[in-house]
C-alpha cells in the first residue's frame, strides 16, 4: 500500500533522524534542513525511496554577513503523490561547493549551472560546469550582495564587454545588509543635494 | 553609368541628356524623366529597404506584426526581411541588447553593405529601456550609428512605420552620389562640361 504524503516525510525525518537539523510545515510543505555533507545521501533516498521523481528547482540565498554565508534550496516534487518537499542546506563561503544532484536528477545541471553562474557556488562533480547566462571568462558573480546593481566594467576583447550603468537614483536599488527588505530596497536613492 | 543604375533592383531609369536626342522619337516619348541623380538614386533606395530583422525581444513580435497582412510593411517597399546581413539595408534592432549579444550585433552590422541605416525599435534598443542592469547595454547607439529611434515598449506596428517612413525622408535627403562616389560625380560634371 502507498503510503500518503505525510508518513513518507515523517519516515524520512525518522530515517535521517540525526542528519535533519529542522523541519518546518508552511501551508502544506515541509522543509527540511540538512547538512551538505549528506546531500547525496538524502536526495538519492528522496528519489528512489520516497518517489520524490521531479526536481522543480535549485535556488541559492546570498545571507551576506551571516555565517555560513550561502543557502542552497532543492524545491522536490513527487509526481505519484502530489506532495512537495523542499531541503534546504547552509554552506560557508569559505567551502564554497556542494555535490552535484546532476546525476540524480539530470535538470539540475542546469540549475546548478545557473547557480554557479550568479553566485559563485562551484558543484563537485558536475559533468560541464561552465557558466550559463554570462560569458566565460566574466570576472564577477552577478547575484551576490556585494555585487552593485548597476554593475562594474569588465573588458573581454571581442567577446564581450560591460560598463556601470547610470542609475541616476532610480528604483530596485539593494544595499548589501542583513536588514530587512524594507531597509535594504529603499524605492530610490535620497536625492544628492 | 547605366550599369551603376542597375545595381539597384527595383527600377530602370532611362536616362538621357539633352543633347543627345535630335530628333522626335514616338518610342522614347513619355518615357523620359528629367531628375537630379541623387534624387532618382534615393528614390529607389528608400523605397527598396530591405530589413535585417535583428529580433532580441518581444518587439520582435511587434516587429512580426508590422511584416504581417494588417499593417503590411511592404505598402513601404521593406517587407524583404533578409536573415543574411550581405542582403540587408536596414538594420531593425527589435528589443534588448545585452551585453552578452552586443558585439555579435555589431559584427552582424558590419558585415551589411553600404549603404546602411539602423533603426533602434522600442526603449531598450534606444536607451537600455526598463533594464538599468549590470546585463544590458544602455542603447544600441553606444555601438552602432542610429538612424531612427522609435518610442514604445514595445512600439505598436504603426510607430515602426512611422519609423520606417522617418528614415524613408531622411534618405530622399541624403547627398547619395557626391558622399559615395566622389570620383563619379567628378566623371559626369566633366562628361556634362565638355
Amino acid at each position: 500500500m502507498l503510503m500518503t504524503g505525510p508518513e513518507l516525510l515523517n519516515s524520512l525525518s525518522k530515517l535521517f533522524g540525526p542528519k535533519i537539523h529542522g523541519q518546518t510545515e508552511f501551508r502544506g510543505e515541509t522543509t527540511f534542513s540538512i547538512e551538505a555533507a549528506d546531500l547525496r545521501e538524502v536526495a538519492k533516498f528522496c528519489r528512489d525511496e520516497l518517489s520524490f521523481d521531479y526536481l522543480l528547482d535549485i535556488t541559492s540565498i546570498d545571507n551576506f554577513g551571516d555565517e555560513p554565508r550561502f543557502e542552497i534550496v532543492y524545491e522536490l516534487y513527487s509526481m505519484t503523490l502530489a506532495v512537495h518537499l523542499r531541503l534546504k542546506l547552509r554552506l560557508s563561503e569559505d567551502i564554497g561547493a556542494v555535490d552535484t544532484v546532476s546525476d540524480i536528477w539530470p535538470t539540475a545541471n542546469w540549475h546548478e549551472r545557473e547557480i554557479y553562474d550568479m553566485m559563485g557556488i562551484k558543484f563537485n562533480g558536475h559533468p560541464d560546469l561552465r557558466r550559463i547566462l554570462m560569458w566565460d571568462g566574466y570576472p564577477f558573480f552577478p547575484l551576490r550582495k556585494e555585487f552593485p546593481l548597476e554593475g562594474l566594467p569588465s573588458e573581454m576583447p571581442d567577446v564581450a564587454f560591460t560598463k556601470v550603468t547610470p542609475m541616476e537614483g532610480g528604483p530596485f536599488v539593494t544595499k548589501p545588509s542583513t536588514a530587512t527588505a524594507k531597509d535594504r530596497e529603499p524605492r530610490a536613492h535620497p536625492a544628492k543635494l | 553609368m547605366a550599369d551603376f543604375l542597375l545595381q539597384r533592383r527595383n527600377a530602370i531609369l532611362v536616362f538621357a541628356m539633352v543633347e543627345e536626342i535630335t530628333a522626335y522619337d514616338s518610342k522614347i516619348e513619355g518615357n523620359v524623366i528629367f531628375t537630379q541623380f541623387d534624387a532618382a538614386l534615393n528614390w529607389v533606395r528608400k523605397n527598396s529597404l530591405w530589413p535585417m530583422p535583428m529580433g532580441l525581444a518581444c518587439c520582435a513580435i511587434e516587429l512580426m506584426a508590422t511584416a504581417a497582412s494588417r499593417f503590411d510593411i511592404s505598402r513601404f517597399g521593406a517587407e524583404v526581411m533578409r536573415f543574411s546581413p550581405r542582403q540587408c539595408d536596414v538594420m531593425i534592432v527589435a528589443g534588448t541588447v545585452t551585453y552578452k549579444m552586443a558585439l555579435a550585433v555589431k559584427r552582424i552590422y558590419e558585415q551589411m553593405p553600404e549603404p546602411k541605416w539602423v533603426i533602434a525599435m522600442g526603449a531598450c534598443a534606444s536607451s537600455g529601456g526598463m533594464y538599468r542592469s549590470y546585463a544590458v547595454l544602455q542603447g544600441i547607439d553606444q555601438l552602432l550609428p542610429v538612424d531612427v529611434y522609435v518610442s514604445g515598449c514595445p512600439p505598436r506596428p504603426e510607430a515602426l512605420l512611422e519609423g520606417l517612413m522617418k528614415l524613408q525622408a531622411k534618405i530622399s535627403g541624403e547627398k547619395s552620389l557626391a558622399g559615395q562616389k566622389p570620383e563619379l560625380t567628378e566623371k559626369i560634371e566633366e562628361a556634362l562640361a565638355t
